[in-house]
């Protein structure tokens, strides 16, 4: 790919926005996260979660099968981890508990759907959200749209190698990571960042 | 059947010893798959891509697969191939020519599933009248289902990327299949000498609790749920998840490009990339490319060779930046239409400069001296 300046910002961007890894932007390694297109080391990428979720009007967090579901060691702790994270954040959770979309139509106020996540997005004018636990596919599809149609802040945080589309993506994000950025959004209130 | 421990990719690709062999492009099939680790194969026979499954079979016997069966036709065995990976396990199989257009529905339907099968293609002609012989047409049909494609010039070649291919299309960020191609009897049916290593070692097994879609293990959650589709609906929303999962898939084989310079050490060999005259080519075409260049350097001529590997993800910043100077960019290829100049013609910045040919089809050989021929005309 040509060098570009591409940024993966908040939208609404236009009609179909392009996925960011064909505009150039490339996935983090270890130790390294991504924001708004452009690689950071980690610590500073969580920094700016923490700020971003205590800033934001509404942030949402959207939790997906992956930690929904207690499917092998370690989730439920994880799970439990994210949803202290939230609480510190003051944010909310509307779960993704799977990849169907909802026909003959979402209840956007209690679920979100990969394939039409813009409508859970708009009902409750969410600003700033937080994937955790979702496919990767599921989520790179659900990012673009979001970045398409609404003004939403996106942050992934992934257990594998992270998410090009979100605006700050961690990678390899498990307990100890989760409990970091909780840690870190504490200290931030504490400093009076609301 | 040997008893075998697994290795890390790295060390069965690059540090393990090898050992020489003089084998036929199906036999060295047979060596990847026997060190590949793979579950299961599945098989329907056409010329020249039998004899490569034929001898998977044989792996089977010996007790190296866990499955093997033949389907009822090619888009059967593309199907129940989709079906296994949906489900969780390693998956090859192979086709060639008019196999590869009957089953070809099947290969985008791999591609947005995000199935990592490796499925090698023996190319052919494709029954315009009826050949059994070398062509690589099909492959012109290949290149938009999403899929990633090799080209292996030689046996060695296809040994390798088909190793190397599973690798790449199990990674997590990238996660959709790989088409391994090659030029059938050419490579299929010749002998070479292959490099291979030891058959007590082999790949680590497929993770697929690692995919960035779910695994069809209608045992455990969170994975007890189908991929629906969401074409059932006329509405703006439908067309905008498909149009962007449709743009996953491409970002897929994106992420895939670091993979392929890691694992097979570039898209592209380049060789004398300074000369004026370049040629570009994939395939065997290669090699007959590179017998043009010897005979041109005798004769006092300077050309350089750009051996395309990977098609898909296509090289196209290498191909820009490499004929950049050259005063002439050669694209000799074996089926009528052209498809390799189409693709590097689409990269450049100066097309004028670029001639589509030598071609041939419908089992033509390639002499050099066609290559030799526009070289010594470029050379005015």
């Amino acid at each position: 790919m040509s060098v570009t300046e591409y940024r993966v910002l908040a939208g609404p961007e236009g009609y179909l926005p392009p996925a960011a890894a064909s505009m150039g932007v490339a996935l983090p390694e270890e130790g390294e996260a991504l924001v708004e297109g452009k690689i950071v080391p980690e610590k500073e990428a969580m920094r700016k979660i923490a700020e971003k979720l205590l800033t934001a009007k509404n942030p949402v967090f959207f939790p997906g099968p992956l930690l929904l579901w207690a499917w092998k060691e370690g989730v439920a702790e994880k799970a439990k981890a994210v949803k202290d994270l939230a609480e510190a954040a003051g944010a909310k959770i509307i779960p993704m508990p799977d990849y169907r979309p909802k026909y003959p139509m979402i209840n956007p106020a209690i679920e979100i759907n990969p394939n039409h996540p813009n409508l859970t997005i708009w009902h409750n004018k969410i600003d700033a959200c937080v994937f955790i636990g979702v496919h990767c596919h599921y989520a790179n599809v659900a990012l673009k749209i979001i970045r398409g149609g609404t003004d939403c802040y996106t942050i992934a945080l992934c257990g594998e190698m992270g998410h090009e589309d979100a605006m700050i993506s961690l990678r390899d994000v498990d307990l100890p990571k989760i409990k970091k950025v909780t840690e870190m959004v504490k200290e931030m209130k504490k400093e009076g960042l609301k | 059947m040997i008893d075998q421990r697994v290795v890390t990719p790295e060390y069965l690709f690059f540090e393990a010893p090898r050992e020489k062999r003089f084998m036929t492009g199906s036999e060295a099939v047979r060596e990847a798959i026997k060190r590949a680790n793979v579950d299961m194969a599945i098989s329907y026979p056409i010329t020249p891509q039998s004899e490569s499954m034929h001898l998977v079979g044989d792996l089977y016997a010996e007790g190296y697969l866990r499955e093997y069966f033949r389907g009822e036709n090619e888009f059967a065995v593309m199907s129940a191939v989709a079906g296994a990976s949906m489900g969780g396990v390693r998956v090859f199989t192979a086709t060639g020519g008019p196999g590869t257009l009957r089953a070809f529905e099947a290969f985008p339907t791999w591609a947005g599933a995000r199935l990592p099968i490796v499925c090698a293609f023996m190319t052919r002609g494709v029954n315009s009248p009826l050949s059994i012989q070398p062509d690589t047409i099909e492959m012109a049909f290949m290149l938009n289902t999403g899929i990633m494609m090799f080209h292996a010039e030689t046996a060695q070649d296809l040994y390798d990327m088909i190793l190397k291919a599973f690798v790449i299309a199990e990674k997590t960020d990238v996660h959709i299949p790989v088409g391994v191609f090659t030029d059938g009897f050419f490579v299929t049916h010749t002998r070479d000498t292959v490099e291979i290593a030891a058959e007590d070692i082999k790949l680590p097994p497929y993770n697929p609790y690692c995919a960035p879609v779910p695994v069809m293990d209608m045992e455990n959650v969170p994975v007890r749920q189908m991929r629906d589709p969401f074409v059932m609906k006329s509405n703006f929303i439908s067309y905008a998840t498909h149009a962007s999962w449709q743009q996953e898939i491409m970002a897929a084989a994106e992420r895939a490009r670091n993979y392929v310079v890691k694992y097979l050490g570039g898209l592209v060999e380049v060789e004398n990339e300074d000369a004026d005259i370049l040629i570009v080519a994939s395939g065997t075409a290669v090699s007959q490319s590179r017998e043009a260049i010897g005979m041109a350097r005798r004769e006092g001529l300077d050309a350089g060779l750009i051996k395309i590997k990977c098609l898909r993800p296509f090289p196209g910043e290498e191909i820009r930046k490499l004929t950049r100077n050259a005063t002439a960019v050669i694209v000799p290829e074996f089926n009528r239409v052209g498809w390799l100049c189409q693709e590097i013609k689409s990269v450049m910045e100066d097309t004028g400069k670029v001639i589509g040919g030598p071609r041939v089809f419908g089992g033509m050989t390639m002499p050099p001296d066609l290559i030799l021929a526009e070289i010594r005309r470029c050379s005015r």
